[in-house]
């Protein structure tokens, strides 16, 4: 009678069970992978990294924006061809804070992991609103709607706010209080690119992401610099 | 075929292969922008929403859940009414899937040029829009068990099997991955950070790549392969164990997207191993294609359908051995952040995606429309640009791949870059991609061919005799 395969009557006449087992299957190599990453202890070398300030956290909201993860990344792997070229290697904990991450996939662009202080504020105005007149051959695109646009002091006290609820420690999530660290901080950067005879708003698009590429990288740097 | 058949809902098909071709048509006309843009920077335009940047999540957005997951829909809803011997359990749903995944993509193509993104890959998508793919979806999840739930027949073919873990996995994957805090409408924070967010990421963008653009094609392999062949599947028992080997590996293989970065190195480690572990699974299914065209390889001269899936069929055996070999760690180094990288999913997309896509569609136009296919030459001549331009394609995009990582390693004797100015690695590879534009250029003309062709077949006056005759 029974001449169906085992495999039929016992699974592949039965809908319900497939989909569970399905289920099953594919559950394990997640669990196995992801679970840990919240149980094991942390490394020991492990520093605390640096909170983004309202700005640094516009400008890297604005890095999102405009997809710079396409053709950048944001890792140095441990090689010698490129910490020569980028920097010391990146370590885990200097991540923390990035919601989302950035490490990107192809580098049309060079990784931006250490190019914090690498360059004058001036040079990432110019880079944003020309590519060409900083770096010759360049195929980035001109950013130049960034030096007009400007952040709204309310929608970044916003996404303080929610970072807040995430568990990053913002003193002072209030509107009021976001504006005057965006205006004081975007302020030093006015200064320094008037020097270099440009005028910006402190809270034109591109200061703010000028503060965000400014300070990446800084913490794994100064950390490996201190024996 | 000869009668429409009383009983099956075709409308639902003839809608989702409507919409495959339109959506296809528009992501790849943004893929070879894309392609433009890095040949030509003045392509970008000035213009925000036309920045490289805002564009290319756009493009790969729409060729994987517009063109691809259109063109899945379109061979699950006819292929498993007529498995399962019963038309779809809910009509409602069917529609309220069909609109609601074409409102999704509208939405998409919307937001992604202002510039309204998670910044995650292939997951770029913004919360409100993530909410509305869980609804559409569980809809969908619900037509399909509930089908399943009215069968006529006991066993469920291995093509369902494969539909299936489709169904649950980007539920599982889409979920997990997109859960966030929102800040605004149209911002919000991931609940997961830094390393942990970037595993969470790879877990669901190489299993998206898994469940959306493998496995459910695999089980159309299934379902329309030996239907085009007239020939039996070579081995039951090969997809029974291909299957439950492939579904429980490729889970694991997401860290391969991670190799040396600082995420922990045992992770990595089984990321590698199962990513290699993957290529016997990956094979089984190619060659249960494959053979299953045993006696029936002297039609493939005339047989554009069987010309496409063999095509596609043999680009998924290249594709999934070059897949665990770039997640080698040693071999990873030169890869990865490259335009091998690039090459590596194209074969994939445009390679086994694209052309047993296309195979399905030629197939179906005479079934779903009732009539012949309005020019068999046309599909010949669609074949042989889609072949040529991905040998363009991958071939300059390999070239440019492995010339840049080798720049970049480059060293002097004295341990100093070869090449310190990173622009030197940039402008060097120029002129492949140019090649690239036509490649892609080729076959997307060869898009708007199959466009033609199902157009003036849908319109063409009824003639079933001629089809039997057929």
């Amino acid at each position: 009678m029974s001449q169906e395969p085992w495999h039929r009557r016992v699974l592949e006449h039965r809908a319900g069970l497939f989909a569970v087992l399905t289920t099953i299957t594919i559950t394990i190599g997640g669990l196995v992978e992801i679970v840990p990453m919240y149980t094991i202890p942390t490394d020991p070398h492990a520093t605390e990294a640096t909170l983004y300030t309202p700005l640094e956290q516009a400008g890297r909201d604005i890095y999102v924006r405009e997809g710079c993860y396409n053709c950048h990344s944001q890792m140095v792997r441990p090689m010698r061809a490129e910490t020569v070229r980028y920097g010391a290697w990146t370590r885990a904990w200097e991540y923390q804070w990035d919601r989302p991450f950035q490490l990107g996939s192809r580098r049309i662009g060079p990784d931006l992991q250490r190019v914090g202080g690498k360059y004058p504020d001036a040079w990432h105005w110019e880079h944003l609103r020309a590519p060409r007149s900083t770096s010759p051959g360049s195929i980035m695109p001109a950013y130049g709607w960034l030096a007009e646009d400007e952040i709204d002091p309310a929608d970044v006290a916003a996404s303080v706010r929610a970072l807040a609820t995430l568990g990053h420690p913002y003193a002072d999530t209030s509107e009021a209080g976001v504006g005057a660290q965006l205006e004081a901080q975007g302020g030093e950067i006015v200064k320094r690119l008037a020097s270099a005879k440009i005028a910006a708003s402190p809270l034109s698009e591109a200061v703010a992401l000028t503060a965000y590429l400014q300070r990446l990288g800084l913490d794994g740097r100064a950390a490996l610099e201190t024996p | 075929m000869s009668q429409p058949p009383p009983n099956y809902d075709d409308q639902i098909v003839r809608r989702f292969v409507s919409v495959t071709v339109i959506w296809g048509f528009v992501g790849m006309l943004v893929g070879v922008i894309l392609a433009l843009q890095l040949a030509w920077w003045p392509a970008n335009l000035g213009l925000p929403y036309t920045s490289f940047g805002r564009l290319r999540p756009l493009h790969t957005n729409a060729v994987i859940f517009a063109f691809t997951a259109n063109a899945l829909f379109a061979g699950i809803y006819y292929s498993m009414q007529r498995l399962l011997k019963v038309r779809m359990w809910s009509d409602k749903l069917s529609a309220v899937h069909f609109w609601g995944w074409q409102a999704i993509i509208v939405a998409a193509a919307i937001t992604l040029p202002l510039g309204l993104t998670q910044g995650k890959e292939y997951a770029e998508l913004i919360w409100p829009i993530d909410l509305a793919i869980a609804v559409v979806w569980v809809a969908f999840a619900i037509n399909f068990f509930g089908t399943i739930a009215i069968r006529k027949v006991a066993h469920l073919y291995v093509a369902i099997w494969f539909y299936m873990s489709m169904v649950i996995t980007i539920a599982v994957l889409h979920i997990v991955n997109s859960l966030a805090m929102p800040a605004t409408l149209t911002r919000s924070y991931p609940v997961f950070s830094g390393l942990t967010d970037a595993l969470v990421q790879w877990w669901y963008g190489h299993n998206a790549v898994g469940f959306l653009l493998t496995t459910p094609i695999l089980g159309l392999m299934y379902y329309f392969l030996p239907r085009a062949a007239e020939r039996p599947v070579y081995s039951y028992r090969l997809s029974i164990i291909h299957f439950w080997a492939l579904v429980f590996l490729y889970l694991w293989a997401g860290p391969h997207h991670l190799l040396y970065s600082a995420l922990p190195d045992w992770a990595q480690t089984l990321g590698m191993v199962f990513s290699i572990v993957l290529l016997a699974p990956s094979w089984g299914g190619m060659l249960n294609g494959l053979l299953t065209l045993r006696g029936a390889w002297d039609r493939l001269r005339t047989d554009p359908v069987l010309k496409f899936f063999v095509v596609g069929i043999t680009f998924y055996g290249m594709s999934t051995f070059e897949g665990p070999m770039m997640s080698i760690r040693s071999v990873n180094s030169l890869s990865h952040y490259t335009d091998w990288t690039i090459a590596h999913v194209h074969q994939g997309a445009l390679g086994w995606v694209g052309m047993t896509m296309f195979g399905m569609i030629y197939w179906l136009a005479p079934r779903i429309w009732y009539r012949p296919l309005h020019s068999v030459s046309l599909a010949t001549t669609h074949f042989w640009l889609a072949t040529v331009g991905i040998v363009l394609y991958v071939v300059a995009m390999w070239t440019a791949g492995v010339t840049q990582g080798l720049m970049w390693r480059g060293l002097t004797p004295d341990g100093l870059l070869q090449y310190p100015n990173f622009l030197d690695t940039v402008t060097g590879l120029i002129p492949f991609y140019w090649i690239r534009v036509i490649g892609g250029a080729m076959y997307l003309v060869g898009l708007c061919l199959l466009a033609y062709n199902l157009w003036r077949t849908a319109t063409a006056p009824a003639a079933s005799s001629q089809l039997e005759a057929a």
